[in-house]
C-alpha cells in the first residue's frame, strides 16, 4: 500500500531523546526511512570559554562536558595538562584516579543499561540499576562533597585523601555490585518483551563502527575489540587483570549487555587497585601556583564509560591554554545514527539512540 | 609499536617529508604541506590508520593550523598530521571518502572556525544555530555579549 511520507521532529526537548536533541525524522509509515540529528542544543562554548581560564580553573568546566561520567573528563583534561607540563603524578594518586573512574563507569553504565531498559518499558530493570547507581553516588559525595560534579582529579593529583572508612565502603559495594549485575540480567535481558526490543535492532556491524569512529560499548557491542584500558594502557592499568567482554551481533541487545559485564570486570579492577594501594602522597610536589607549560600541544585519552575521550591542550606559554579541545566519543558516536536507524520502527529508534548512551552535554560541549 | 619504528616506517614511505616529523610529549606528529593533505592521509590509512580520532584546528594568526589524530587498532599506534591552511583562503580538501567519521568533525571545525572542505557531502553548521555570524573559536572573533574577563593574573 503507497503511504505518504511523513516528516516529525522529535525534540528537542522529548523525554525519549536521553537529553536535549531534535531529531528530524521521514517516516513511511512506521518504518524510519531517514533520520537527522540536529545538535547543539547544549553548546555552551566550553573550548571557548576555556581559553579565558588558567589550566586549574578549567578542571570545573570539564566536569559539565559528560555529567554522567565527570571523572573521566576531569582525569583526560589533566593526563593532557600534566603530559605538557612535565608533571608526574605520585602512585598512590594513580590508584585513587583508577580506583574512581571504574567507579564512575558503573555509575554511567548502570544509567545506560537503565535508559535502555526504561525505553523499553522495564521500569523494575531501571530501578534495581539506579539503585546501583546512587550507591555509587553515595561514595562519590563521601570523597569529594559533590555527587555529580566532582571536581576531583586535579593536574598533578587528586584533591582530597580518601576519607576514613571509604576503603570499607568501596570494599562493601564491590562485593555485592556482581550479583546485582547478575540479577539484572536475568529479568531484564532474559526478559521475552526486552529480548524482542532489544535483539536484532539497530545493527551496527564492525567496519562501520571502526570507519565512523565508534567506540567505547557501542563498538565493543559489534565485536571491535579495542580497550584503550588494554590497547594503549594508560596510568598503572597495565598492572590489572581483567577481560574486555564483547559482543557479536552489533544490535542493540549486545551494547546494552556488554555494560553490564563491564561492570562485573570494574569491579575486579577495583578489587585488585584496592589490594595494591598504598599510603603516599595524593598530589605531585613542587607544582608552582599558577601553571604556565611551555609551548607545545599535548594529546592524551582514556577509556571513559562511553568509548575514547580525548584531550587536545596547546600552550603557548602563557598560564591558560591557547586552546583545548574535546574529542567526544558520545559526538563520534551519535553520528553513526542515521547509518544504523533506517529501516526499523520509530519506537525502535529511540531504543537504538539510547542504545548508544549518547550524554548531550559531552555531544555539544 | 615504538614511536620512533612509526618515524621509519613513515619516513620510508616519505622521505622528503622525513625531517617534518616530530616527536614531542611522546606523541609523533609529521607537518604536511596542504596540497599533498589528502594523500598523505589515504596512504596513511592504507599503513594501517583506520580511524580518525579527531579533526580539528587551532587559529595561528595568519593560518590555521589542521590537525588530524589517527589512531590505529593494528600497529598500536597514534599519531598526529597538521598541515596550514591560509586565513586568506581557507579551503581544504575532506576527507570524508576515507574515514566517514570525518564527516560531523569537519562540519564542526567549519562552524568554529570557518575552515571549508571541499568535497564534504553536508557542509553546515552543526553545533551554532544556522544563522549565526562568525567563527567563534576564531581569535579575532567579536561579539558584543562577550564579557571580557580582567587581566588580573
Amino acid at each position: 500500500m503507497a503511504t505518504e511520507e511523513l516528516t516529525l521532529n522529535i525534540g528537542p526537548s522529548h523525554p525519549s531523546t536521553h537529553g536535549v536533541c531534535r531529531l528530524v525524522v521521514r517516516l513511511d509509515g512506521e518504518i524510519v526511512t531517514h533520520v537527522e540529528p540536529v545538535i547543539g542544543h547544549l553548546h555552551r562554548g566550553i573550548e571557548k570559554i576555556a581559553e579565558n581560564r588558567t589550566y586549574l580553573q578549567v578542571v570545573p568546566l570539564t566536569d559539565r562536558l559528560d555529567y554522567v561520567g565527570s571523572m573521566y573528563a576531569n582525569w583526560a583534561y589533566c593526563r593532557a595538562v600534566e603530559r605538557l607540563a612535565g608533571i608526574r603524578v605520585p602512585e598512590r594518586a594513580e590508584y585513587i584516579r583508577v580506583i574512581v573512574c571504574e567507579l564512575q563507569r558503573i555509575a554511567s553504565h548502570m544509567m545506560g543499561i537503565g535508559s535502555s531498559a526504561a525505553d523499553t518499558g522495564a521500569t523494575s530493570a531501571f530501578l534495581y540499576a539506579f539503585d546501583q547507581r546512587e550507591k555509587v553516588i553515595d561514595l562519590f559525595e563521601a570523597l569529594c562533597g559533590a555527587r555529580l560534579t566532582y571536581n576531583y582529579v586535579r593536574p598533578g593529583g587528586v584533591a582530597f585523601e580518601l576519607p576514613d572508612g571509604w576503603i570499607e565502603q568501596c570494599r562493601a559495594f564491590i562485593e555485592q555490585h556482581p550479583s546485582a549485575m547478575l540479577t539484572i540480567d536475568e529479568f531484564f535481558f532474559g526478559n521475552a518483551i526486552a529480548r524482542v526490543r532489544l535483539k536484532g535492532i539497530g545493527v551496527l556491524d564492525a567496519d562501520t563502527a571502526v570507519a565512523w569512529g565508534v567506540s567505547g560499548p557501542a563498538a565493543r557491542g559489534s565485536g571491535v575489540d579495542w580497550d584503550l584500558r588494554r590497547d594503549d594502557p594508560y596510568s598503572v592499568y597495565p598492572r590489572f587483570d581483567f577481560d574486555v567482554p564483547l559482543g557479536s551481533n552489533g544490535d542493540c541487545f549486545d551494547r546494552a549487555r556488554i555494560r553490564l559485564w563491564e561492570c562485573i570486570e570494574s569491579c575486579r579492577i577495583i578489587e585488585q587497585a584496592l589490594d595494591q594501594i598504598e599510603p603516599g602522597p595524593i598530589m605531585a610536589e613542587g607544582l608552582p601556583r599558577l601553571l604556565a607549560p611551555r609551548p607545545g600541544d599535548a594529546y592524551d585519552h582514556i577509556e571513559s564509560a562511553r568509548g575514547s575521550l580525548g584531550v587536545y591542550v596547546v600552550s603557548d606559554g602563557s598560564p591558560r591554554p591557547y586552546r583545548m579541545k574535546v574529542r567526544s566519543p558520545a559526538f563520534c558516536n551519535l553520528a553513526v545514527l542515521p547509518e544504523i536507524a533506517v529501516g526499523y520502527t520509530l519506537s525502535d529508534l529511540l531504543v537504538i539512540l539510547g542504545s548508544l548512551d549518547p550524554v548531550f552535554g559531552e555531544v555539544d560541549r | 609499536m615504538r614511536i620512533e619504528e612509526l618515524r621509519e616506517r613513515v619516513c620510508a614511505m616519505y622521505p622528503d617529508l622525513c625531517p617534518l616529523f616530530s616527536i614531542e610529549f611522546g606523541d609523533g606528529t609529521i607537518a604536511v604541506p596542504l596540497e599533498r593533505i589528502h594523500s598523505a592521509l589515504a596512504d596513511l590509512k592504507d599503513m594501517g590508520f583506520d580511524r580518525l580520532g579527531m579533526v580539528t584546528a587551532v587559529d595561528r594568526g595568519e593560518d590555521f593550523e589542521l590537525v588530524y589524530r589517527l589512531q590505529s587498532r593494528t600497529l598500536r599506534a597514534g599519531m598526529f598530521v597538521k598541515t596550514m591552511v591560509p586565513r586568506s583562503d581557507p579551503k581544504i580538501p575532506s576527507v570524508c571518502d576515507l574515514w566517514p567519521a570525518a564527516n560531523w568533525q569537519e562540519r564542526e571545525v567549519y562552524d568554529l572556525f570557518g575552515v571549508v572542505f571541499e568535497g564534504h557531502p553536508d557542509l553546515r553548521r552543526i553545533l551554532l544555530p544556522d544563522d549565526w555570524v562568525g567563527h567563534p573559536l576564531r581569535k579575532d572573533y567579536q561579539d558584543e555579549r562577550i564579557i571580557r574577563r580582567p587581566d588580573y593574573i
